[in-house]
């Protein structure tokens, strides 16, 4: 005897209370605090920061912690907070050139104003598995140099003096925000930036090594990548003047990439631009190459057909939040699709099966 | 729960939904880009209905909500609770006392009526997306009429299969203008889109559209004139109440591949169980 | 008579570069049209001008519509022009996979066009595109193959089937010839002039091959850097070449 399937409500309930066990794991063992995450998985708060596009590190921990470590969860968790927060105003553009660098490079010089900074990167460790970790030691404290603070200009800033690269004319114009407004093509640069800088990491990173390996090749070099704080300043209307509302930790990276040249413009060098909350150069290097290959159009270059050019393809494909849920809904029940295929499927085959016997029979 | 707003989207983000569905309603069969917020359940999940239920909704209102046409699947469930927190909001299983339905996949077997709003979640609201995937090319391709190449596609499983062999999802065009997807319902569903007397909302999240029926509106199956539309369905009647006009799921029942069929509308069958229909597999 | 075509001053640079200037002619019903030049020479833009894919930056591309006689096709909406491309014009690719749908039967191909206007059964449908592919020599058990089965120049002719199927009054050819072997293209050529002949077809074929215009235009063109410096009857100016570009280009043809 069938009766058919209840109990929807009371299974959901027990698959929470069973995830939420599993979360905490062994109870022997000393829960994770949120200072924890915050400080010692930076990178991975900054990554849901970025991709959640909300700057709070305290969120972000909570969010890792709730999500057991799934990354994309936790970016999840994050923007759906962000919906429901009420939008008191914008803040006025961040100054870059202002930033307090902690990491600063530049590949095409090798010496220049403000100096190269190599700060605390991965780049020169040997990947070595360190065991002493294993057995939670402490550190010793770095050594320190004074430095002048104060701003360092954009490497950028050089050529642009000799006018060897393009200009990039200051531009009050208001972006448009996505967040807001639905994305709809074409898409101008703005919004191409603000959709790639929450772009998933491993989405954009790939793209980006596609241009490197010849699927739109632009050849680029890390004309500069710095590492921040900047502060953010907001205008209060009652004022009449803007206040420091915060500060923020961003990566910022220009590429300075070759061209050859058009009908219409004189041979110079291009730019590509990476901007991401949080310290995260992975992100920022692959962002600027994408944005690199989306401006063919712009720069009067050849289609070629690869992805990384491909405007729609790149940006209704590059959010991992649309992505993952698209993808996983078709673990959702289909039982009503499936049966209309299902009787389709049979419908076809009978008919095929009759043909042959008839085609035996004659 | 006092932390969020009733039905948890913001008065200004409602705003903006009502508006997209008003201008859906002016346009029926026209894709209204909305701006979709990020929900607290995942994108392609019901983002698109939810959005548009929470618009809606009322604190008079009476919700119902189906997946797969039953009241009980999981991600039904989830959606109700949802509103149940957020709004608090009266819930039924029963599709007559509904004043508002979110659907996935099916549309209730008893006719709806003019008091009634029927909201379809929506995974790919574009019907030409599987034959052009550019967004830009297929908005042209509807604002100039251009619908050349979906009748391409049934020519080609015509003269492949015999058949059209769309089973689900079956495209229509709506009042003589746009072609539309009526969301992944079965065929057999697609003859209640017009002429229905209730409103008929789309909501797609993910893609950010918003589209509408108004009451007793045309909508029109494709189809060609010797290959005519057939609104179709598995040929045995219903093993719990016998009726022989509603969907039916086939269920496994043993090893041995044993199996019947059931009314894919829980409410439609237990409401015609309890008048004492019975079928062959009842107890 | 009123001419079919008025191409009055069509003019399209890229940036410094010339792509054509200053172009003029008329084209009347039954008439076609050869434009001849070396690549860069202009004549591909110019056909893209005429045809509607590409804006000309100055000039009147004027067309006898059948509803509301002369239009200017430059300045019409992207929708009426939509719907000249797909009843009375037709383009026929010198590459046949950029006319064609590969993935789509040989039937749907040419179907498609009757199907875009209006036409919805099946069965006439698939009567007609059987008959055009018999037309254009391709046996009619091929119907429900793909174009990626057929040869080069079954494709190049499926792809005139599927542009021919609606009678369309005025056809744009761009090397129609080109890319095919020497004898497939005498097939082709042979069947491009029986159709022209027998549907009183109106055509602008753009090429380089001499052979080509000889054989199937009443009228010719010769285009040098954007610009026409030569026009006439066809064997008036292959026979007799005035300007000195044409005397070079008949010649280098002679030498072959």
């Amino acid at each position: 005897m069938y009766v058919a399937v209840k109990g929807g409500e009371r299974a959901i309930e027990s698959a929470h209370a069973w995830l939420a066990e599993e979360r905490r794991g062994d109870t022997n063992i000393a829960e994770l605090s949120l200072p924890q995450i915050r400080e010692q998985l930076k990178l991975a708060v900054d990554r849901v920061m970025a991709e959640g596009s909300l700057y709070d590190p305290d969120l972000a921990a909570l969010a890792i912690k709730q999500s057991r470590g799934d990354l994309i969860e936790a970016i999840f968790l994050i923007r759906a907070y962000r919906t429901t927060l009420p939008r008191f105003g914008a803040s006025r553009p961040v100054d870059t050139g202002a930033m307090d660098c902690d990491r600063r490079i530049s590949a095409t010089f090798k010496d220049l104003p403000g100096g190269q900074v190599l700060g605390p990167t991965f780049d020169y460790t040997h990947r070595l598995l360190d065991f002493k970790l294993a057995a939670e030691s402490e550190v010793p404290d770095a050594p320190t140099r004074e430095v002048s603070s104060g701003a360092v200009p954009h490497v950028t800033e050089f050529l642009n003096q000799e006018e060897l690269i393009e200009s990039a004319p200051h531009d009050d114009t208001p972006p448009p925000d996505l967040t807001r407004e639905p994305l709809e093509m074409p898409a101008d640069r703005a919004l191409r930036l603000q959709a790639l800088t929450r772009a998933d990491e491993g989405f954009t990173l790939g793209l980006a090594y596609s241009t490197q390996r010849g699927y739109g090749r632009n050849h680029a070099f890390v004309g500069e990548l710095r590492i921040g704080a900047v502060t953010v300043e907001m205008d209060i209307p009652e004022l009449g003047f803007a206040v420091e509302i915060g500060e923020v930790t961003l990566t910022e990276c220009e590429t300075v990439n070759q061209f050859t040249g058009s009908k219409s413009e004189p041979p110079q060098f291009t730019r590509g631009y990476g901007l991401v909350f949080g310290q995260s150069e992975r992100k920022a290097i692959s962002m600027a190459l994408v944005d690199r290959a989306l401006r063919w159009e712009e720069l009067g270059e050849d289609y070629v057909g690869a992805p990384a050019q491909d405007t729609e393809f790149v940006l209704y494909h590059a959010d991992n939040i649309q992505a993952t849920g698209f993808l996983e809904h078709i673990k959702l029940p289909h039982y009503v699709d499936f049966q209309s295929e299902l009787e389709l499927v049979r419908k076809l085959r009978r008919e095929a099966g009759e043909e042959q016997f008839q085609e035996a029979a004659e | 729960m006092t932390e969020y707003n009733f039905a948890y989207l913001d008065e200004q983000t409602k705003r903006m939904i009502r508006r997209a569905i008003l201008k859906g309603l002016a346009i029926p069969g026209y894709q209204v880009p909305f701006a979709s917020r990020e929900m607290p359940m995942p994108y392609g999940w019901g983002t698109g209905g939810v959005q548009v239920s929470a618009a809606l909704l009322t604190p008079d209102d009476t919700f119902k909500v189906i997946d797969q046409g039953a009241d009980d699947t999981t991600n039904a469930v989830s959606i109700r609770s949802f509103f149940e927190r957020t709004a608090g909001v009266a819930t039924t299983t029963a599709t007559s006392e509904a004043s508002v339905i979110q659907t996935r996949h099916r549309i209730p077997e008893d006719a709806l009526t003019e008091n009634q709003i029927l909201v379809y979640q929506v995974p790919i609201p574009e019907p030409l997306r599987f034959l052009e995937p550019r967004e830009s090319e297929t908005r042209k391709m509807h604002s100039l009429e251009e619908y050349g190449l979906m009748h391409v596609k049934l020519y080609e499983d015509i003269s492949r299969h015999g058949h059209i062999a769309t089973s689900y999802a079956y495209p229509v065009k709506v009042e003589g203008r746009y072609v539309m997807d009526p969301s992944p319902i079965p065929k057999f569903d697609n003859p209640k889109l017009g002429n229905m007397a209730a409103i008929q909302l789309f909501g797609a999240g993910r893609e950010q559209r918003i589209y509408a029926l108004p009451p007793y509106t045309q909508v029109v199956s494709l189809d060609f004139e010797d290959h005519p539309f057939e609104a179709s369905k598995a040929d045995h009647p219903c093993g719990l109440c016998d009726a022989t006009d509603s969907y039916l799921d086939e269920v496994i029942i043993d090893d041995q591949g044993g199996r019947m069929f059931v009314c894919s509308d829980t409410d439609y069958c237990t409401a015609r169980q309890a008048a004492g229909h019975k079928g062959k597999d009842a107890a | 008579m009123r001419p079919l075509l008025s191409v009055q001053g069509v003019s399209k640079r890229y940036g410094a570069h010339i792509g054509c200037a200053d172009v003029s002619f008329d084209l009347y019903p039954g008439e076609v049209m050869g434009i001849v030049g070396e690549s860069g020479s202009g004549k591909s833009t110019l056909l893209n001008c005429m045809a509607g894919h590409i804006a000309p930056d100055a000039g009147k591309v004027i067309f006898d519509t059948r509803a509301d006689g002369p239009k200017d096709t430059v300045t019409m909406s992207e929708a009426q022009r939509r719907m000249l491309s797909r009843t009375d014009w037709a383009f026929v690719h010198q590459h046949a996979r950029d006319g064609l749908r590969m993935g789509v039967s040989a039937g749907g191909n040419v179907g498609e066009r009757l199907m875009a206007v209006g036409e919805r059964h099946y069965g006439d449908i698939r009567g007609k595109a059987t008959d055009w592919l018999e037309r254009v020599e391709i046996d009619a058990t091929r119907v429900d193959d793909r174009p990626t089965t057929f040869s080069g120049g079954m494709q190049q002719r499926l792809q005139i089937a599927r542009n021919l199927v609606t009678g369309p009054r005025l056809v744009f050819m761009d090397e129609p010839t080109g890319g095919l072997d020497v004898s497939v293209q005498a097939r082709l050529l042979d069947l491009l002039r029986g159709l022209v002949r027998d549907m009183g077809l109106s055509a602008i074929i753009v090429t380089h091959d001499l052979a080509v215009v000889r054989l199937l235009a009443d009228r010719l063109m010769v285009m040098k850097s954007g610009r026409v410096v030569e026009a006439g009857l066809t064997d008036q100016v292959l026979d007799d070449p005035q300007h000195a570009y044409s005397q070079l280009l008949v010649s280098s043809v002679l030498q072959v």
